[in-house]
């Protein structure tokens, strides 16, 4: 390969402005595929960390309750006009073994048994509709953090204690220390002391949710003993959805992952992904042509120079290798300044940009651009190579 | 050294056609006989379009015959594919154009080497010394880092003539090495080839037109549409 080498090198180098033109071409093609990929992936990273970092990965719930009906005697003909039930608010059967069966689920990260239901938030003679969120903290705090959230005050459920979103504080005028009545319509009513109040950036949340702990959320709701919801995150986000179906197999419950209650957002996550595929598969196949007919006019310029070497003992094989080595060489530097150029515009957009996020680049998309590059390189080199393999000695040598 | 009677070449019956299978089929030689020796100091003139490039090209091995034999240092030559006659080309002959055609893009030393990286590679330190000295003993040893463009058309010719006989070849074959070379340049030119033929006993056959050229050789082949016509030994006084 020695030969090659050196013969591919210097016809690059004698060729200064050709060559220095094509790599920019290539650079600018990287670059741009560099940055999209980075551009696209951010983004959807931090949508997915945005979505998920104020719900579970998977609700679990106990199923729906439906009409059951006798089978009719035989040979009898039934017309049913069947009403859906309503579907109250009741507890998983077993929650507690449910539980147990889903931190053994190596898919799984944690688990979060909660007593969830609609109530009236009431100071003075302002209502606010509420969810009451009954938690067994140490355990929802793994799935949603929401410590780190607290404006004021701490979080503290439990003892007639209760935590806030600011929304809400703000509507009722709210204090830290301040006492709000609340009733979900089951006869009983109680105050509690708000302790905390948080702000997770969500207005439905934070004008919503009212953290309790468990046995005051039960007895509230009227469901002594009860959990409404497992909240459940996995290892893998995006495995949701299998793990969601193996859950509902294992414990008969209803198990819904987000990505089935934000099939909107995925689909648009997935077309975005896809558009992005397409602009960059373009933009690699007018790379191609671009070293290819680069190629196919060096080895027209190059005919007697070939014609020489052939004459002086060089094989068809080395000829071909010469240019496909060309091509891999068009590839691997132009995707290197390409690759940089394209890390400089998103440090550039993480430092002038909007900075509504950060983009992170990870040295695997530089390393596969490279490689990539290089591949579409010799690929597209193969033409003109096997052009330049072919010229037959006495005719190339006659060309001036 | 070899024997100065050893054949490098035979020709039997060889011709040569092309467009074969086409209706332009054309046969340019006709059945040529021809056996050149170690020690062979030859000239080939003939017409434009006798077929003399045809069978300069045919012996070279650039381009196959279409029947008869060609043996090269005794091996039949016709059966075989195109990496041996490759390689049989690059080790056993050497090649003189009448436009020099060196590579821009080498030296004038790595071109001399060029034959010899194209069979092995990178160049040992004694091909190197080598190619220095074949180019010192074309007068060029100081010039041996330039590039074929920083050399005159007669540098460039004998950079050409070291490159032929860096593989040591058996034969050397040159198409009109001072068509277009003052006549001074010219005649050093030849002095080269006659020198190179006694020094390193290997045959030269030159293609040319001209008269005082073919006059200086050992032997004449006079070839006149595709077939040799005479073949004239001369005696030099």
């Amino acid at each position: 390969m020695w030969l090659e080498w050196t013969i591919a090198t210097r016809f690059l180098r004698e060729g200064r402005a050709q060559t220095a033109l094509i790599m920019i071409g290539v650079a600018v093609g990287v670059s741009v595929i560099v940055f999209l990929s980075a551009l696209i992936n951010g983004l959807q990273d931090n949508i997915i960390e945005r979505t998920l970092g104020t719900q579970a990965h998977i609700k679990v719930e106990a199923p729906d309750e439906v009409n059951r009906l006798l089978p009719p005697a035989g040979g009898a003909v039934q017309l049913v006009l069947e009403d859906k039930r309503p579907q109250r608010l009741r507890s998983i059967n077993n929650w507690q073994q449910v539980r147990d069966t889903l931190d053994a689920l190596p898919e799984v990260t944690a688990v979060s048994p909660l007593v969830s239901g609609p109530a009236f938030a009431r100071r003075g003679s302002t209502l606010e509709s509420v969810a009451l969120m009954g938690i067994d903290e140490a355990r929802y705090q793994k799935i949603i953090p929401i410590r780190n959230d607290i404006v004021a005050g701490h979080f503290r459920v439990g003892a007639g204690d209760a935590v806030i979103g600011s929304r809400l504080a703000r509507d009722l005028g709210l204090r830290v220390g301040d006492k709000l009545r609340l009733d979900a319509g089951r006869g009983g009513d109680s105050v509690v002391n708000v302790a905390g109040i948080f702000e997770l950036g969500v207005r439905e949340l934070d004008s919503r949710y009212v953290y309790l702990d468990m046995k005051q959320a039960q007895s509230l709701l009227g469901l002594p003993g009860a959990a409404t919801v497992i909240d459940v995150t996995v290892k893998d986000i995006f495995a949701a959805d299998a793990v969601a179906r193996r859950i509902a197999r294992l414990t008969g419950q209803k198990a819904e992952s987000w990505m089935q209650t934000n099939a909107q957002l995925m689909n648009a996550l997935q077309s975005q992904s896809l558009s992005t595929r397409m602009i960059s598969l373009f933009v690699a196949v007018s790379v191609a042509f671009g070293i290819a007919s680069v190629l196919s006019v060096s080895v027209v310029q190059r005919t007697r120079e070939i014609g020489i070497l052939r004459a002086m003992g060089a094989t068809r094989r080395q000829m071909l290798r010469v240019f496909l080595l060309q091509g891999a060489l068009f590839g691997l530097a132009g995707s290197m300044v390409g690759g940089s150029a394209g890390y400089g515009l998103v440090g550039v957009f993480n430092a002038f940009g909007p900075r509504l996020f950060l983009i992170p680049v990870s040295p695997l998309l530089l390393l596969g651009a490279t490689i990539l590059a290089t591949v579409t390189g010799v690929i597209s080199a193969a033409i003109p190579a096997r052009r330049a393999a072919r010229l037959d000695p006495v005719v190339a040598t006659r060309h001036v | 050294m070899s024997e100065p009677g050893q054949e490098v070449l035979r020709l039997e019956g060889l011709r040569k056609s092309y467009n074969v299978g086409m209706p332009t089929e054309v046969e340019v030689l006709h059945g040529i006989d021809l056996r050149l020796a170690r020690s062979d100091f030859t000239a080939l003139i003939g017409a434009s379009g006798s077929g003399k490039s045809t069978l300069l090209n045919v012996i070279g091995l650039l381009d196959p015959p279409t029947a008869g034999e060609l043996y090269l240092l005794g091996e039949p030559t016709r059966g075989m594919d195109d990496a041996r006659r490759t390689a049989l080309r690059g080790s056993a002959i050497g090649f003189v154009f009448q436009f020099h055609h060196l590579i821009q893009a080498f030296t004038a030393l790595e071109n001399v080497l060029m034959p010899l990286m194209a069979a092995r590679g990178k160049p040992r330190r004694e091909d190197i010394e080598m190619a220095q000295a074949l180019l010192a003993e074309v007068g060029l040893d100081k010039l041996a880092g330039r590039k074929p463009d920083q050399l005159s058309g007669g540098q460039q010719q004998r950079v050409a003539i070291a490159r032929a006989l860096v593989t040591r070849p058996a034969l050397l074959l040159a198409d009109e090495p001072t068509g277009n070379l003052d006549s001074r340049t010219a005649a050093d030119v030849f002095a080269l080839f006659r020198r190179f033929n006694r020094k390193f006993g290997c045959a030269v056959l030159l293609v040319t037109h001209d008269a005082r050229l073919s006059d200086a050789c050992d032997r004449t082949l006079t070839l006149a549409d595709g077939l040799i016509v005479s073949d004239q030994a001369l005696v030099h006084g």
